[in-house]
């Protein structure tokens, strides 16, 4: 075990990965020269060469065919989107194409591409820079969607996602980047998908989150103990596939549940898993199940207006306690 | 730039032999595709059937000067005679149109799906302009391999009015990368003629302001396509770099099922204009031009005209009494279970 930003337990499992196997290779804006916008590649054009951290143009549709196409060809290609917000253009080669061409060949042909990048509200970047979508993504069959909350899961869930025969679906979160873990230095360590954490036990409240919504329930957990309120919260870790049995479990035991995400709150993911729980464990339900999510519009710039727009600990409370009531 | 004409062309390197296999290429790709509509209107197939009646000096041309496996092919919509041309068996295309799980894709893809992989065929495209970034890729990977292998992209004029067509035929030319681009100008997208669709004419030039060479070439004349695609694809392969071949060309039937000709709909373009192009067809050309020298009999050609109806009937026979695809494989081949 190491201690290690998210960012850097990502770019170990990339230069892991890259050693490992030669067909795997990176393409993305800015991902090379200058070392990555987020500075997730940092290093690695200089270590691999500039076939294999390719710089592309700004040509989002171009560089998802690229990978798309390079993935069909037996290559394991790693594209990267600066922000996920940028890949709306890209969505024809993704959804169309990248997801849809194992099943149209009746499984002929093998796609297995990482498409990945940062997600995140916040930082005043305004309405065309903060959002994820994931939901768009996680509605389309043939897409596999993961959201790591923490540096080990950013690292065992991105091996277990270049290994991956699928497109993956890969939104890491920009606030996620700076924080630190433990994370495993084995390079054999992966994760599987489908098969989320407990992050924290409790007997009264489930918390269902994933990516940064993880630790803001965690904390919103903390001040509800001090209330006596103890929450389970459960990282799903990923969307697709997705561990409802966890859920479930959960739910039986406490009775109670709170799903959240930090994505727009309209026909978004937390609506699938409440769906869910209401099919699947409605008799063991003492109170409707609660959503939590993000405000439904476009990211406003003001400060005090985008605070308002973005779930936090407070939002996750007030969730809970309206289950307890 | 390559203006061979049909003499000039034949009088090179090519043989008799493979002057009959172009000739018998295109006929069946021709009593092939007459087949599908009547298949259609007997209830036996779905989807929009775009024909490539007209075209089949577009893939005669080319493909057979492939090395398959190695190279590869990616198509459009109109994609039955690209497979049929890369010696995908007649019986799994006209399985895969009638949705049968004998067919080319099992039955999942139908007839904007066609593929083959392991002839190199990564199959059509039911998106305009949709193949032309996937090309990047598969070039790319051509190219990070290390081999002189080419990828063959196909689409049409309208795919050269999306906006990704030219985010990735930039790339190619920045990247270098082993692409031979066909541009199937067949006048019309859809029923829109590319002089209702396009500010400059010159595609040839829209390629070079991506920094790739390319020339324009009669595509009715199947000799005239082979000759420059062997030149060209030599190029590719000693160079690495991406090419351009707009090839004029004009469809005969009509956009697809839709929009079929064949039943008198015609709201964008003329008989006249139609029976003008129909004086170039590839076909009756490359026939005339044999006969004329001695190098095909009439009763060879009716030989041939039967031998290709023969294996087209075959392929609906055997299509027809193919299974569907088992209901419980609907979830199939949504994801490959398998991983590292």
């Amino acid at each position: 075990m190491a201690v290690m930003r998210y960012q850097e337990a990502l770019r170990l499992a990339m230069t892991e990965e890259m050693e490992r196997d030669a067909n795997v290779f990176l393409c993305g804006e800015e991902i090379g020269q200058y070392q990555g916008t987020y500075r997730v590649t940092e290093g690695l054009q200089q270590k691999f060469g500039p076939m294999r951290v390719l710089d592309t143009p700004i040509s989002e549709v171009g560089i998802a065919g690229l990978a798309t196409g390079a993935a069909m060809v037996g290559l394991r290609p790693v594209a990267e989107f600066m922000t996920w917000s940028f890949a709306l253009s890209a969505m024809d080669q993704i959804v169309n194409h990248a997801a849809k061409i194992t099943y149209m060949s009746g499984g002929r042909i093998r796609c297995p591409v990482v498409f990945r990048g940062p997600v995140g509200r916040g930082g005043q970047l305004s309405a065309q820079h903060s959002m994820s979508l994931e939901s768009w993504y996680a509605h389309t069959p043939g897409l596999k969607v993961v959201a790591p909350a923490t540096p080990a899961d950013v690292k065992g869930l991105f091996k277990t996602a270049v290994r991956d025969d699928n497109p993956v679906i890969f939104m890491e979160h920009t606030a996620l980047y700076p924080q630190r873990g433990e994370v495993p230095e084995d390079p054999e360590f992966t994760i599987p998908f489908g098969v989320a954490a407990v992050r924290r036990e409790g007997a009264d409240v489930t918390v269902v989150a994933y990516s940064h919504m993880v630790g803001v329930c965690l904390k919103a957990a903390d001040l509800l103990a001090q209330e006596g309120i103890e929450c389970e919260v459960i990282d799903l870790r990923t969307l697709v596939p997705l561990d409802m049995e966890t859920v479930l479990t959960s739910v039986r035991k406490t009775n109670r549940a709170v799903v959240t995400q930090e994505e727009w709150k309209n026909v978004g993911f937390a609506a699938e898993v409440a769906a869910r729980i209401y099919e699947q464990a409605f008799d063991y339900l003492d109170a409707p199940v609660e959503r939590v999510g993000g405000a439904d519009v476009p990211m406003p710039y003001a400060r005090n207006l985008e605070r308002a727009a973005i779930p936090h600990e407070s939002d996750v409370i007030e969730a809970v306690r309206r289950t307890m009531s | 730039m390559a203006k061979a004409t049909i003499e000039e062309a034949a009088s090179g390197d090519i043989q008799r032999g493979e002057l009959l296999a172009l000739y018998r290429l295109m006929v069946l790709i021709r009593r092939f595709e007459e087949s599908t509509y009547r298949k259609f209107r007997e209830g036996k197939m779905g989807g929009y059937l775009h024909r490539y009646d007209g075209q089949e000096a577009l893939v005669a041309g080319v493909v057979p000067q492939l090395r398959l496996p190695g190279d590869y092919i990616l198509s459009t919509y109109r994609d039955h005679a690209h497979a049929l041309a890369c010696g995908t068996d007649p019986k799994a295309v006209m399985a895969e149109l009638m949705g049968r799980v004998t067919g080319c894709a099992g039955g999942k893809g139908g007839s904007m799906h066609l593929i083959d992989p392991p002839r190199g065929f990564l199959g059509g495209d039911g998106i305009v302009g949709g193949p032309v970034p996937i090309a990047t890729g598969v070039g790319f990977a051509i190219k990070y391999r290390g081999t002189d292998n080419v990828c063959v992209c196909y689409f049409g004029d309208g795919a050269m009015n999306q906006g990704g067509v030219h985010e990735a035929m930039n790339m190619a030319g920045l990247y270098k990368l082993p692409i031979l681009y066909i541009l199937e100008n067949n006048q019309y997208a859809m029923g829109t003629s590319v002089l209702r669709s396009t500010g400059q004419m010159d595609f040839v030039l829209k390629a070079e302001a991506h920094g790739i060479r390319g020339e324009k070439i009669d595509g009715m004349d199947v000799l005239t396509v082979r000759d420059a695609v062997r030149r060209v694809l030599e190029r590719i392969r000693q160079t690495g770099e991406p090419y351009f071949l707009e090839m004029t060309c004009y469809r005969f039937i009509g956009h697809g099922i839709g929009d079929d000709n064949t039943q008198g709909y015609k709201f964008y373009r003329t008989e006249e204009e139609l029976e003008t192009w129909k004086q170039r067809d590839p076909i009756t050309r490359l026939h005339d031009y044999l006969i004329a020298r001695d190098m095909l009999s009439e009763e060879e050609a009716e030989t041939i005209e039967q031998e290709v109806r023969r294996i087209v009937q075959e392929a609906i026979e055997f299509a027809e009494a193919s299974p569907e695809p088992p209901l419980d494989s609907l979830y199939e081949h949504v994801f490959v279970d398998h991983q590292e």
